[in-house]
């Protein structure tokens, strides 16, 4: 079943010195799976996934042939419609927990937050349903947590928090951008492993959007690789290796690993027809 | 032995009642490239600035060439020989000052003359042309204002050179020409490396020797051939290096 219908999306920037074209026709399709996004910074896939949430900012001009979220058009519906998708049916995963939260108000009062816009439910429900998905995200005493502010929170907590606001709602589409990149590498894995076991278990569709080509493609089925606000190459996690696009290969090639011994590093050479 | 190029005995910080730095001893050879890894809190970044004189250190030594340095306070002469690149491209440079002026300023302070010819050079070894001399930071990408900091802290003609963090602000293909133009610069000037970063594959491939830390203390102290063949002892070694491979389904 499909549920997202991305076709030639394009989302441009209004800027004094002209227009900035951020996406430039990405199209792709979506079901329950898990689909990585991966670029460099400026690619657009950061773009691609606030343009699907909804959350372009209002002077950009999106146009797409189809955006399609489960029968809805995406494009015609009114900011009152998006409001009753976001958070309920579609959620967003951010990067950094220390600058997405709202710092003045508890984490159990912000998951609460999202439960109350979307459901009619008494605050005592409201507040079992935040502290067993506490619980889900695997904090281990959630009461404690449940009172505490995002500053007061460890940065891998902070972001357990983040992802349990965003799936408290049961959300059929999550789309996660850069879910780990500002935590720990050793923190970054329970995080990922947390977020895998819940989107397996509650069925879900997944936009991983990263920088980090090797992690995306050990997290996903599926890998979109972006290159100028355009899709260069669409292929099967396992086939990573099998890349063909020279920039995917360079992207690749261009990592310090451990264990080889490569002096100079290949550098990626980029060329003008890659932007086309 | 000869005498380590950098050596620190016991060092130990404090902020506020915050140990940051448990009595901490690392020595680095002349030429040689020392890493040192670890995750945030880790104190890596506190040891390379208590090196710098950027954090003063409660207790411990500090030599650099033989030399010893207070808790506080560096001379001119230190920096002639140490000098530092940041982790922020963006927060290192001056906002508004054009590459010229601020590849000026080292040299103004340490009296050199011959600044044109050595502006000229110092942007021409990192790979940027005299075209970007006039420009203010804000005009430069990520990748081109760390090859100006890189540029800066080269033009005194330093012995020494630490780096704290100096790509993990970049796209992964910037990164790898950063590395290249380091490694070279290394080569070409016979420089001391000591490297900070939470990368452990970024570490292995820049460097001879490397330190693990934790929680203000080094863990242990390994050749970077040690992570493949798995001859480490601690524990926490293998879980970053565990991490550094991806995530994998079980």
């Amino acid at each position: 079943m499909t549920l997202l219908t991305v076709d030639n999306l394009k989302v441009t920037f209004p800027t004094r010195t002209g227009r900035v074209e951020a996406v430039r026709g990405v199209s792709f399709t979506l079901g329950k799976e898990r689909l990585g996004i991966v670029g460099e910074s400026g690619s657009g896939k950061s773009q691609t996934g606030r343009a699907i949430m909804g959350l372009t900012p209002s002077q950009a001009e999106i146009t797409a042939d189809t955006l399609q979220f489960s029968g809805l058009d995406l494009l015609k519906i009114s900011p009152r419609e998006r409001r009753t998708l976001r958070g309920k049916r579609v959620a967003m995963i951010l990067q950094d927990p220390k600058y997405s939260l709202n710092p003045v108000m508890t984490i159990g009062r912000q998951i609460v937050e999202t439960l109350k816009t979307h459901e009619a439910l008494s605050m005592k429900e409201a507040r079992q349903r935040a502290l067993a998905m506490l619980e889900a995200v695997q904090i281990r005493d959630p009461e404690r947590v449940f009172d505490l502010y995002p500053h007061e929170v460890s940065g891998g907590m902070g972001q357990r928090a983040m992802i349990a606001m965003m799936l408290v709602c049961g959300p059929e589409l999550l789309i996660a951008d850069e879910p780990t990149s500002a935590l720990d590498v050793t923190v970054q894995l329970d995080v990922l492993k947390i977020l895998d076991k819940l989107v397996a278990e509650r069925g879900m569709g997944l936009i991983f959007i990263s920088h980090d080509l090797r992690l995306v493609s050990s997290f996903c089925d599926r890998v979109l690789v972006m290159y100028a606000g355009k899709v260069v190459e669409e292929l099967p996690s396992a086939d990573l290796r099998n890349a063909k696009h020279p920039y995917t290969k360079g992207l690749l090639n261009c990592l310090p690993t451990i264990g080889s011994d490569r002096h100079p590093l290949p550098v990626l050479e980029r060329q003008a027809e890659w932007r086309l | 032995m000869t005498e380590p190029a950098v050596s620190v005995r016991d060092m130990r910080v404090i902020f506020d009642e915050y140990v940051a730095l448990k009595d901490v001893s690392v020595s680095v050879q002349p030429k040689e490239s020392f890493g040192i890894v670890g995750e945030s809190g880790s104190g890596k970044s506190t040891l390379l600035r208590a090196i710098a004189g950027l954090n003063s250190f409660v207790s411990g030594d500090l030599k650099v060439n033989g030399k010893s340095y207070p808790a506080k306070g560096r001379d001119k002469t230190f920096y002639r020989t140490v000098q530092m690149v940041f982790q922020d491209p963006y927060g290192s440079l001056h906002p508004r000052q054009t590459v010229d002026r601020l590849l000026l300023e080292p040299l103004a302070i340490h009296g050199f003359t011959d600044t044109e010819a050595r502006i000229a050079r110092a942007l021409d070894e990192v790979g940027l042309g005299n075209g970007f001399r006039f420009r203010y930071s804000h005009q430069l990408s990520g990748g081109q204002r760390q090859r100006i900091a890189i540029a800066r802290a080269l033009i005194v003609e330093p012995k020494i050179l630490l780096l704290d963090e100096p790509t993990s602000a970049l796209d992964a293909s910037i990164q790898a020409e950063i590395l290249n133009l380091l490694e070279q610069a290394r080569r070409d000037r016979d420089l001391t490396f000591i490297m900070v970063s939470h990368d452990l594959g970024v570490i292995s491939h820049m460097c001879d020797r490397l330190a693990v830390m934790k929680g203000g203390e080094v863990v242990e102290t390994i050749l970077p051939e040690a992570l493949t063949s798995r001859a480490f002892e601690a524990d926490y070694t293998r879980q970053l290096l565990v991490a550094s491979e991806g995530f994998r389904r079980d």
